[in-house]
């Protein structure tokens, strides 16, 4: 057992430690809670974290591993919330197990959000340059303006689905029976929703999301997906479909982003197209890079301390923002400074010097 | 290994080509006919015919600007001719893309250096092996016994691979943190690893030293007797060229100046009068 892992590769290691860290971290959590320690807002915080944490994971795959800049990550987000909040609503009176809803309502989510992703990226992933980031950005505005002016109710007779494009429609028009459900109001969202999402799902598909990020990447395919990355026109001279392993990347990403929608919708009684805005792409795109691009374990950190930080900075009342931005500036001080990384490199050198052929031929020139 | 070959002598094919005498009972590899593309006004390679046998090690060489390198766009179809045709095993490539002439068969190397910086030599290798190995995403993604043995194999055989150059104690090395030299072989490594028919290498001894100049062409001459494939390299270096190469294409101004052996192509007066001039002008 020692031997295999002093065999394993550091990238293999890495992976096995953020497996083992997300596991640690939601077994001291469970404690803590089962214990009484934990305040209500602590409590209500744990949620959205999860899905803030496999949000900024699939982000990363888009901007780290495939290096495709998307602006719109929260459109995603949010037809995963809404398809996942009609699907819970639609079986509330048929499924009784919470459970079983709640995976089907992410299965749908994950699902639409993967065919929204697929409809956006085949056209723009055929481009090279930047592109991919204005589409995106308007794809997140376009997909808000829908939603808000969405009308879908459920009765006996089915899913009724309007569109209140010129503003004369309301949810009556839809005609629903006695004892319908309202699901989406427009402008309004979604609002009585039952809030079904517990903190156990949201670690489960944290783990998935993990799961799948990480042997996606260190596979066939997540090697073609960076080669594209590192040198396009490379890549193609080796035999890679281009287009085809840019579309991978970029619907698992929408996918996952859908999943974690779904959860994030079912958390809440009311939701609303507006909260998915640029505003929560950007969000999500600042724990990407300050957690590091491509770098998994790095999201989860920068996700958790960067959601946790403007509620504990709460007793700074109207400054939080502005120290928030402070705290920004200094992490990425931080983690930009030459002097910082090479006193981190030297505390792991003697780590990675065992075994290691490569530093006794290279003379130590390669640090990850 | 030696160097010596014996004195080869080409032979034409049906068309307007010739290739080495030992080939001329199967088919060629490539064969390019009355190839030409024009950049707007500008034709940058025109009428360029050329054959290459199935073992041969055949040269491209020319002045600079001659459109050596337009020819090898060409061919992996970077750019798409303005006319004429490329028959790679007898099947016509028009229409392909870079990736589909790839696994027809056709791999490169680049005049400055692409690999992939940020990945390990080994990674490297295996991105090259792309399309030998069979793993879908699903089977990685859930990590199926399938997706095991196929990544035990494609370690495997990226090792072998990178032995060649006795490269296999840099595999976990950042690719981008190589020299120089290591570099431009793991290029050829790389290339090698899409199992091609034909290797394409853009000045493979640009920035060598003359000891690291003869152990390519050591290399060059092992790795077409191991694979048994077709190689075409654009070179400056003239005892590279002239020491392996069978048959040579000279290139001026996008036209083909002269073809032929070695010993040929250093009596060519046409030749002589594209790289030193004719003295009259002077």
């Amino acid at each position: 057992m020692k031997q295999y892992f002093k065999t394993m590769k550091t990238a293999t290691k890495v992976d096995y430690a953020t497996y083992a860290g997300v596991v640690l971290a939601f077994v001291i959590v469970m404690l803590c809670q089962s214990m009484g320690l934990l305040s209500r807002s602590i409590t209500g915080m744990l949620v959205p974290i999860c899905c803030y944490i496999c949000m900024s994971l699939s982000l990363n795959l888009t901007v780290g591993v495939l290096g495709e800049l998307s602006l719109g990550h929260a459109g995603f987000m949010s037809v995963g919330a809404f398809t996942g909040i009609i699907t819970s609503m639609c079986l509330s009176a048929s499924v009784s197990s919470e459970l079983v809803r709640i995976v089907l309502s992410l299965v749908v989510g994950t699902i639409f959000a993967a065919v929204v992703g697929l409809v956006v990226g085949i056209p723009v992933l055929r481009l090279r340059g930047d592109y991919l980031a204005i589409v995106t950005l308007a794809f997140g505005e376009i997909i808000k303006d829908i939603i808000n002016c969405l009308l879908v109710g459920w009765d006996e007779r089915g899913l009724h689905i309007a569109l209140n494009f010129d503003g004369t429609k309301s949810i009556d028009s839809l005609g629903l029976s006695e004892n319908g459900i309202e699901i989406i109001k427009g402008a309004q969202g979604a609002s009585g929703n039952d809030r079904i999402a517990t903190f156990v799902v949201g670690f489960v598909l944290v783990m998935i999301t993990l799961i799948v990020v990480l042997n996606l990447v260190r596979s066939r395919t997540g090697r073609a997906v960076m080669a594209i990355r590192d040198n396009r026109i490379a890549a193609e001279s080796v035999g890679i479909n281009v287009t085809k392993y840019k579309l991978i990347a970029f619907v698992t990403s929408a996918a996952l982003a859908g999943a974690a929608g779904a959860l994030f919708g079912l958390n809440y009684s009311s939701v609303s197209a507006a909260q998915f805005d640029f505003n929560t792409s950007i969000l999500v795109l600042v724990y990407v890079v300050l957690g590091g691009l491509g770098n998994m374990w790095g999201s989860i950190i920068a996700t958790v301390v960067l959601y946790v930080l403007p509620e504990a900075l709460r007793q700074f009342s109207d400054y939080r923002m502005l120290v928030y931005a402070i705290v920004l500036i200094l992490v990425m001080l931080a983690t930009h400074n030459p002097i910082l990384r090479s006193f981190f490199t030297r505390l792991f050198r003697r780590e990675k010097e065992d075994g290691s052929a490569v530093r006794a031929v290279k003379g130590g020139g390669s640090h990850e | 290994m030696s160097n010596k070959r014996p004195e080869t002598k080409l032979v034409p094919v049906p068309s307007v080509n010739k290739i080495p005498e030992r080939d001329v009972d199967k088919s060629p590899i490539l064969e390019a006919q009355h190839l030409g593309i024009d950049f707007g006004g500008l034709t940058a390679v025109n009428e360029f015919n050329m054959a290459i046998g199935r073992t041969e090690i055949a040269g491209l060489i020319g002045p600079n600007g001659a459109g050596k390198t337009t020819v090898f766009n060409l061919l992996t179809k970077v750019y798409q001719p303005t006319r004429g045709t490329i028959l790679l095993d007898g099947l016509d490539t028009a229409g392909k893309t870079t990736a589909q002439v790839n696994r027809m068969g056709i791999a490169r190397t680049f005049q400055n250096i692409r690999l992939f910086d940020n990945l390990s030599v080994e990674d490297n290798v295996k991105i090259g092996m792309h399309n030998t190995i069979h793993s879908g995403m699903l089977s990685s993604v859930l990590r199926l016994p399938s997706y095991w043995r196929e990544e035990k194999i494609a370690h495997q055989r990226a090792l072998e691979l990178l032995s060649l150059f006795d490269m296999q104690d840099l595999a976990n090395a950042k690719a981008g943190s190589l020299p120089y030299g290591a570099q431009r072989r793991l290029e050829i490594v790389r290339a090698l690893g899409t199992n091609p028919s034909l290797l394409l290498l853009d000045e493979p001894a640009a920035g060598m030293n003359p000891s690291e100049t003869a152990e390519l062409m050591e290399n060059i001459v092992k790795i077409r007797d191991t694979f048994q494939i077709a190689i075409l390299l654009i070179e400056h270096d003239m005892s590279l060229v002239m020491g392996i190469c069978e048959g040579i294409c000279v290139l001026n101004f996008g036209q083909i100046i002269a073809k032929g052996t070695p010993t040929e192509i250093q009596n060519n007066p046409e030749v002589i009068k594209a790289y030193l001039g004719n003295g009259k002008e002077v």
